[in-house]
């Protein structure tokens, strides 16, 4: 049922898995540039770059992702999440063109207006259209 | 070689999506957001064996998309693994039994594409 609560709710969980996901890249990145190359499967370096700050916040942000996401699955169908979740994409090359001045090519730009495009069909789409029960409610004989 | 860690970053991937989906959709919609309510989900979570599961997939997609982009540039491993939302979308049609209409065909496809897009 497309009700206003669950527009909203569903519009509200899906930008913070969205912003979340687009943040924890962006630490994780930032944080592993910093640290220096990791090029073993030794786990010793891993371990130790977990705890300098960026990669910690990083390690932070993309567990609050899988969680929101989960969050989000607990009502809306998998094929509603998987592409609208996908504009992070979208929001990763802005932030890239906007704020850290990389260079967006032609090809770039179709790229994001072809996602958008694609996040804002399925967007109109009721997020929920399998039978859906409440947590923490036992259910109750008929 | 490339062709099969392909696969893998897209079978393990789409099966670690599809597992979450499987356990939340068996959890039930989160309702309440007080901190004593989120925690009790946590915990439920850790107990919920699709979700456990699911860790392991999407640990395996993970890492063999990095050894993918190791051997291969991203302009080739991005619009090969971008198919997910497809199969993903497919999977949730017949064994999740969504109601998958043309909006989402048609939303799953161009994601799809301007994800491959994005990678040259």
């Amino acid at each position: 049922m497309r009700t206003a609560t669950l527009i909203w709710k569903t519009a509200v969980v899906s930008l913070l898995v969205i912003a979340a996901n687009v943040a924890g890249n962006y630490t994780l990145l930032r944080g592993m540039h910093d640290f220096g190359e990791v090029a073993t499967f030794a786990p010793g370096p891993y371990i130790h770059a977990l705890f300098t700050p960026w990669v910690a916040a990083g390690v932070a942000l993309m567990a609050g992702w899988f969680l929101l996401r989960l969050v989000l699955l607990s009502w809306a169908d998998l094929s509603y999440v998987a592409p609208i979740t996908a504009f992070a994409y979208v929001l990763t090359a802005i932030i890239g063109h906007f704020f850290l001045h990389e260079r967006v090519s032609a090809l770039h730009w179709a790229g994001i207006l072809v996602i958008t495009l694609g996040v804002g069909v399925v967007a109109i789409t009721d997020p929920e259209t399998t039978p859906v029960h409440a947590a923490h409610t036992p259910e109750r004989p008929h | 070689m490339i062709g099969a860690i392909i696969a893998l970053v897209v079978i393990s991937g789409t099966l670690g999506d599809l597992l979450n989906s499987l356990g939340m959709k068996r959890h039930g919609e989160i309702l309440d957001w007080s901190a004593a309510s989120m925690l009790l989900t946590v915990r439920e979570l850790a107990t919920n064996w699709y979700i456990l599961a699911s860790l392991p997939a999407m640990a395996i997609s993970f890492f063999a998309l990095l050894s993918l982009l190791s051997v291969s540039t991203l302009s080739f491993a991005v619009p090969m693994t971008a198919s997910s939302y497809i199969l993903e979308t497919a999977l949730a049609k017949y064994l999740l039994k969504e109601k998958v209409d043309w909006h989402r065909w048609v939303g799953a496809s161009l994601v799809a594409i301007g994800v491959a897009l994005l990678s040259f």
